[in-house]
């Protein structure tokens, strides 16, 4: 599914004895001597069972906490960027939560607006039609004027997806994607983030990096991912699935329970 | 048989060891709440300093977005608790007047009741009941929402959008706060100060209207309205800062909202009672 991408000379992400911290407790470290390079373009799963820091390792990968330790660079920038002179920079990453993570007093409508209204200084009427076609492109126009609270976990998230994708990152972070989805909901996510691998034509049919983070690789085997799995605090760079091997599948056994069987 | 027995907590090793170690829990504990302290005015002070930061350098920015922020809480801390404020304002003329009039009029001095009014309410009483009152209907309400957003990841999705929460969620809070207090109280004062005569009327004391206005009016100086409008300036500012910092600056969970609240309304009253006193010195050093 996903084509080749071109090495340019800048990764999206490039991380060198990376040391994560815990986002509640940053002085923890949850992984270190973490070792990644992400071209732009590459499609990425991180796997990991529940507790292995797969969610602190996104959300320093966000730019939310720094590193304890290491280098880590985005688009060739040292990471976190939290100043302002360096913001249109740090736009070009896209972060997706787990449980969506809207905003409880802001409608559906007005929370995929917000990124707009702010960076764009545009009032909600104004973000409105840009808001309309998002939310249109990802079957949540019937529930625009619904507020959080009334939503299901399926369109939550689906929500927090066009919100982050409201201004056009580059490259997209995912929680847990297909975590707590219907099998409905659940073959939409794959179909539509992989058509936004190859080149969606909200991006005018440019492939976009993506990588997100599971614990449970099954659904994404046969889409052209590229695997990580982290475990015991490391993170093991495995690649594309053509190059799984008995290593490999020792690292993966946890995770496909078929594996474990047959090994 | 010693073991267990009563006469074993009695004995003179345990008398001699009881005053030290009650001595020593003592001082662990008034240290312990001295550090605590300070790390709280650390915190409160750094959290100020940012505050003031991005409202000076991101003012005009995203304003279309954070103006109508600023409006919807001007109107929270002022306009939608006018009816409240109506009610305290005729219970507080009643209060002054009710028990000053009587005694006035014993010792012959009713032609003091404007000053008096004036030193209570637009001094003292006005600006620091608005203050807690403002606190208690819009401060707490502002731990539980931020404590709440930032315990449901709200504020980490913030950021990941490139959103400062300090602009977005503080800044306009301390705008509405701020100027809210300050409208509040003078609503107040006006409503205490018409209620007031209106319960001296009510009580026969021979003053006309126009006596009672020009009483108020000749006890005013100008200090007291440049010193009214930095105080409830300054009321609305560190109120929405206590608030703030305990609901946004520090990572929650959902049960220790409840606990942020307590801490906060507790620190905005002792800071809130703090710069009154501090602008008493003031007052009482320039006049």
């Amino acid at each position: 599914m996903n084509p080749e991408p071109s090495q340019p000379s800048v990764p999206a992400i490039q991380m060198e004895g990376v040391v994560v911290g815990s986002l509640r407790d940053q002085r923890a470290v949850v992984a270190e001597e973490i070792n990644w390079t992400v071209h732009p373009g590459e499609f990425w799963v991180i796997a990991g069972l529940q507790g292995s820091g797969k969610a602190d390792f996104l959300m320093m990968t966000g730019g939310l906490m720094g590193p304890l330790g290491g280098s880590y660079r985005f688009f060739g920038e040292p990471m976190p960027i939290f100043e302002g002179a360096r913001l249109q920079h740090r736009l070009r990453l896209g972060l997706v939560f787990e449980s969506g993570q809207l905003f409880n007093q802001l409608t559906v409508r007005e929370n995929v607006a917000l990124p707009l209204c702010y960076h764009r200084n545009l009032s909600q009427a104004d973000a409105v039609g840009a808001a309309g076609a998002m939310l249109d492109l990802l079957g949540l126009t019937a529930l625009a004027e619904t507020t959080p609270g009334a939503l299901g976990g399926n369109w939550l998230k689906r929500a927090g997806l066009a919100r982050a994708l409201m201004l056009r990152p580059e490259l997209l972070l995912l929680a847990n994607p297909l975590a707590g989805l219907d099998l409905r909901h659940g073959q939409w996510w794959l179909e539509f983030l992989g058509k936004l691998s190859c080149g969606h034509p909200l991006y005018g049919g440019r492939p976009i990096t993506l990588a997100l983070t599971t614990s449970d690789i099954r659904p994404w085997t046969g889409l052209g991912c590229r695997f990580a799995v982290l475990k015991d605090g490391r993170l093991s760079v495995i690649g594309p699935e053509a190059e799984f091997n008995g290593e490999t599948r020792y690292l993966l056994a946890d995770l496909i329970p078929e594996t474990k069987r047959d090994g | 048989m010693q073991n267990g027995n009563i006469t074993t907590f009695d004995s003179p090793e345990v008398r001699s060891l009881r005053p030290r170690r009650l001595w020593q829990f003592s001082i662990a504990r008034i240290g312990r709440g001295l550090f605590r302290l300070l790390f709280t005015v650390r915190g409160l002070g750094a959290f100020a300093l940012i505050t003031l930061g991005v409202i000076f350098t991101k003012f005009g920015s995203a304003r279309r977005l954070i103006r109508p922020l600023v409006y919807h809480e001007m109107a929270r801390a002022s306009v939608r608790l006018a009816p409240m404020f109506l009610f305290v304002s005729a219970g507080l003329g009643l209060l002054v007047i009710g028990q000053t009039v009587s005694w006035l009029t014993r010792v012959g001095a009713i032609n003091y009741l404007g000053p008096v009014m004036v030193v209570v309410v637009f001094r003292e009483l006005g600006p620091l009941l608005t203050a807690f009152l403002v606190l208690a209907r819009i401060g707490t309400a502002n731990v539980v929402e931020l404590g709440t957003a930032r315990a449901m990841g709200e504020v980490e999705a913030l950021e990941a959008l490139g959103i400062d929460p300090v602009h977005y969620l503080v800044f306009p809070r301390v705008l509405g706060m701020a100027l809210g207090v300050f409208t509040m109280t003078v609503y107040l004062i006006l409503g205490a100060l018409a209620s007031g005569w209106l319960w001296a009327f009510l009580q026969d004391v021979p003053l006309r209207p126009t006596q009672y206005i020009h009483q108020v009016a000749g006890a005013l100086r100008g200090l007291d309205f440049a010193l009214l409008a930095l105080k409830t300036l300054a009321f609305g500012f560190i109120i929405a800062i206590v608030t703030c910092y305990h609901g946004l600056a520090q990572p929650l969970r959902l049960e220790e909202v409840s606990h942020a609240t307590v801490r906060a309304v507790a620190q905005s009253v002792v800071a809130c009672v703090l710069i009154d006193a501090l602008f008493i010195s003031i007052y009482l050093a320039v006049s």
